[in-house]
């Protein structure tokens, strides 16, 4: 067990070490931010002195292993815009943009478990064709529409609340309502599938034979080991969580990493962007982890053998 | 102990039930209509549409969907806060979406198949890379590494393209690696090896037309994910720019206009939500078909 | 073995899977009885129906499945009673063992878990005096180390100690019978013997009438006291194992006792039975063996064989079987 944990930290830190690479170079791709700094009536040696002062001038590989050493001291250099260090900028961000998407992840779950089970239990019903398009619908609504959809009925139309802003709870519903059902189409589909193959399988049939009541079949014994997959995918889900939070913070004007991402990218902050993809990057790789360790927990086959 | 019909109740269907689905079913008609539907008009919009997309027209601005009252046949689904008419505009959105989500699943498809191949054919130290490149590209939700591409490479059907092409090969490769991996253990493909073969005429040969339906399937899912992608993109204003016309991009410029005109929201979404619908059900059914194990 | 009043009497059993228009009869016309504490085989080959007479009996069959007869067990109507009444019945008077032992554990809990939720089950519903500890079942199944068992997870178990926890399990409360359906198909050879001795202990102990359901003749011929053989969802041939072994009646019994690997000259040889199990949904009007059937003559094609009895309880589905030439 520790063993597999152990390859999972080492693939994690191999893909971590790829993506500073990848952002490292999209970096070089955006060309010299030199006439983005300076104001534009600098002399050329003022751009020479930026330019060696940030480590420009040096060779491609030193530049890389400059900035993974700054990367590691969480140090992405200073916002354009700000001018505050990126890093502290995206730091504030982040609690906003975990909030929003684990309540949003709550509303997913809430909403796909039962609908999930519900539709497996009862295969081929009018309820299990709701259920399938109910899903359909979700996986297919853009989350910027669902999110203007809503505003326009409860802000709008019957404005009971509030369209955007931060702080209070009720901020909270119109945005995670937005991401939680988008999400929960596919946490209902998981639940569905996991939650079928668990009761066609022996054992069920087994302690059907023997006589266990189904409350007891279904709850105790078909549900937890449909779990085990499903906890697996509301780790990534939750990864995809954060993806989708860019663009629902953004209609909801949520002061979080992802509406920060956007200025930024919109203003050419590139201190800024590198540092919430790479922080939105160790935050989905770390919880991906923790999944990998709940798993083994959850599944004595792993944690006994 | 093969299982025939009805003789283990276990594999007849489930426990309290019956079997939730037997096979492919009925094809998707409606669904399918709607692609076909959406290609005609990205194909041939100009000529379907009644009215240049871009064209402004100052005396009916915001005018409202024929059946609302103030509204006219002659803009049925409204026009937007230039004039402009909603249903050419939306036709044009769909060549937008539409082209740019066939090429990103084209390029990306064609960049990860290859890439696929040779990792599963080749293995070794070009397997290890692959994937190791694969898992990074995966590692991120895909809209974030969509942003991280367009903040370094800008906006336009052309980078938009590149960029969704860039997040999505990867799933193209591991499946095309897995797919290889599986199939060359079979006998046909053993045999062109000791019959001398060379990798590249065996993998082109061989191995890809085996794995050529689940990289179909996985292709028509695809479209639906990159149609999201570019509205989500546009919708940002980081991704198709004006003048083209693109549903997010549409939804965004009416998204100032929702308390007085619903319809510039309302259609675009709707068209989004369709045609992503549409793909979606073509798409499960194919793989119902194709992939019974659902390994997809 | 004539004990009186049968424990279980199916009569005219038919169950269908399909569309009404074309339907698949999985089990056909079926008419068996057994008494208490008899020990009886059933074989066949994979789609003969067998499994689907045993789910027939313990209404675990899926929803889809159109089944019609009578099933009488200790006086009770199975196919009419309320669901309610029919889980009460199961494990308790009427208990299984499914086929394979190795999946028929709940992975994620424990031995002692998945045996205390049975024996929980069973004092709920009463007669709590015949029920042991959870060690003293599997005691009785003959596992060893029943304490340390208790606490490990199924694949911490081989599929002999499975099988035994399953037959403890489902024998807990002394059941009236158990059906076990391939119960040694999954496991070595060197432990099924032990597993089919078990069942003639718990008929010897606790009188419980055992099905065995299997392709596996040998298995049968060891432990059961009447065997039956299906074909295609009907029963073909019926009697006393020994009799039935020593004589068979229908040409498929002969077919399939030629079947069994025999021992000759320090050979093994093996002769396969030509021709194919016919689509269930395209049967003749006739006899189903008639296209494989040596002895087949035109009567055999048009109408389908009547019952015969050759023997005391020995009766067989053959229009060549009172002949003698068969």
């Amino acid at each position: 067990m520790a063993r597999f944990l152990l390859t999972r930290l080492g693939q994690a830190l191999v893909t971590l070490a790829l993506l500073t690479v990848l952002i490292f170079v999209l970096a070089r791709l955006t060309g010299d931010p030199t006439p983005l700094v300076l104001p534009s009536e600098a002399t050329e040696a003022d751009r020479a002195f930026f330019r060696q002062q940030y480590g420009l001038d040096r060779p491609v590989h030193e530049q890389y292993v400059v900035f993974l050493r700054n990367v590691l001291r969480g140090d992405f250099g200073i916002s354009f815009r700000y001018r505050e260090p990126a890093f502290d900028l995206v730091l504030a961000a982040i609690g906003p943009t975990l909030q929003l998407a684990g309540v949003s992840m709550l509303v997913a779950i809430l909403l796909g478990l039962p609908l999930g089970i519900a539709a497996a239990l009862r295969p081929g019903s009018w309820l299990a064709a709701t259920v399938r398009g109910y899903a359909s619908l979700g996986q297919a609504m853009p989350t910027f529409w669902t999110g203007l959809m809503l505003i326009f009925v409860f802000a709008i139309s019957i404005p009971v609340l509030p369209s955007s802003g931060y702080g209070t709870a009720a901020n909270f519903v119109l945005p995670a309502v937005t991401l939680g059902f988008y999400a929960s189409a596919s946490v209902t589909m998981l639940t569905w599938a996991n939650m079928t193959e668990a009761l066609r399988s022996d054992f069920v049939q087994m302690e059907r034979v023997l006589g266990i009541p189904r409350r007891l079949i279904v709850l105790k014994h078909a549900l937890r080991n449909a779990s085990l997959p499903i906890v697996t995918y509301l780790g990534l889900q939750f990864g995809l969580l954060l993806g989708g939070a860019v663009v629902t913070e953004r209609v909801f004007a949520w002061p979080g990493v992802g509406q920060m991402l956007v200025d930024a990218i919109l203003n050419r902050d590139y201190p800024v962007v590198q540092a919430a993809v790479m922080l939105t990057a160790v935050l989905v790789m770390t919880i991906n982890l923790v999944v990998d360790l709940l798993y083994a927990v959850l599944d004595p086959r792993v944690s006994r053998s | 102990m093969s299982a025939a019909a009805g003789e283990r109740p276990g594999d007849a269907g489930g426990l309290f039930g019956g079997r939730i689905r037997a096979g492919a079913g009925r094809p998707p008609l409606f669904a399918t209509a709607i692609c076909l539907l959406l290609v005609v008009a990205a194909l041939g919009g100009g000529a379907i549409a009644p009215y240049v997309p871009d064209e402004a027209d100052f005396t009916a601005i915001l005018a409202p969907p024929a059946w609302v009252e103030g509204g006219s046949l002659a803009h049925p689904l409204g026009t937007d806060q230039l004039g402009r008419d909603m249903l050419s505009r939306l036709i044009a959105g769909a060549r937008i979406s539409l082209l740019t989500a066939g090429a990103a699943v084209l390029a990306g498809g064609t960049v990860g198949v290859a890439l696929g191949l040779a990792a599963g054919y080749l293995g070794g130290v070009v397997e290890a890379v692959v994937m190791r490149v694969v898992d990074a590209f995966l590692a991120l939700p895909f809209i974030l590494m969509a942003l991280a591409f367009v903040a370094a490479l800008g906006t336009g059907i052309g980078n938009i393209i590149l960029v969704m092409m860039l997040t999505n090969w990867a799933r193209y490769a591991r499946l095309v690696r897995s797919e290889v991996v599986s199939i060359k253990k079979r006998d046909f493909v053993l045999l062109a090896r000791v019959a001398g073969l060379r990798p590249l005429p065996i993998a082109l040969r061989h191995i890809l037309p085996n794995a050529l339906t689940s990289i179909l399937v996985l292709g028509v899912l695809d479209v639906g994910r990159a149609i999201i992608l570019e509205s989500s993109l546009s919708f940002l204003g980081l991704g198709i720019q004006p003048p083209d016309v693109s549903w997010g991009l549409a939804l965004a410029e009416g998204r100032t206009y929702m308390t007085v005109a619903w319809w510039l929201t309302v259609w675009p979404g709707l068209a989004i939500v369709l045609a992503v619908m549409s793909f979606n059900a073509l798409g499960e059914w194919l793989k119902a078909g194709f992939d019974p194990r659902g390994r997809l | 073995m004539p004990h009186g009043e049968p424990l279980l009497a199916i009569r005219g059993l038919n169950v269908e899977f399909g569309l009404p228009a074309r339907p698949v009869r999985a089990v056909a016309d079926a008419d068996l009885t057994l008494a208490p504490g008899e020990i009886l085989g059933i074989a066949g080959e994979s789609g003969s129906g067998k499994t689907t007479l045993c789910a027939a009996v313990m209404r675990t069959l899926p929803r889809t499945a159109r089944v019609s007869g009578r099933v009488e067990f200790a006086g009770k109507e199975l196919l009419s009673l309320p669901e309610r009444e029919m889980a009460r019945l199961r494990g308790r008077d009427l208990a299984m063992v499914l086929q394979n032992p190795m999946t028929s554990l709940d992975p994620l809990y424990t031995i002692g878990n998945q045996l205390e939720e049975v024996l929980r089950e069973r004092r709920r519903g009463g007669g709590a005096g015949r029920l042991g500890s959870a060690v003293e079942v599997l005691r009785r199944v003959h596992l060893t180390a029943p304490e340390l068992r208790l606490r490990q997870y199924p694949h911490q178990l081989s599929g002999g100690m499975r099988q035994r926890v399953l037959v403890g399990m489902a024998t807990a409360a002394a059941p009236r019978l158990l059906i076990a359906d391939e119960p040694t198909t999954a496991l070595d050879a060197s432990i099924q013997d032990e597993i089919l001795i078990l069942f003639r202990e718990l008929r010897e102990s606790a009188g419980t009438a055992v099905v065995i359901v299997t392709h596996d003749l040998s298995a049968i011929r060891r432990l059961s006291d009447r065997v039956v053989i299906m074909y295609a969802g009907r029963i073909v041939e019926e009697g006393p194992t020994v009799e039935v072994f020593r004589a068979p009646r229908h040409p498929y019994t002969q077919a399939l006792l030629a079947s069994l690997p025999r021992i000759e000259e320090e050979e093994v040889v093996l002769q396969p039975i030509p021709g194919q199990v016919p689509d269930l949904a395209r049967l003749p009007p006739g006899c189903a063996f008639a296209a494989r059937c040596p002895a087949a003559i035109p009567l055999c094609r048009e109408e389908r064989p009547r019952e015969r009895t050759v023997g005391e309880r020995h009766r067989v589905f053959c229009w060549r079987a009172g002949e003698g030439a068969a």
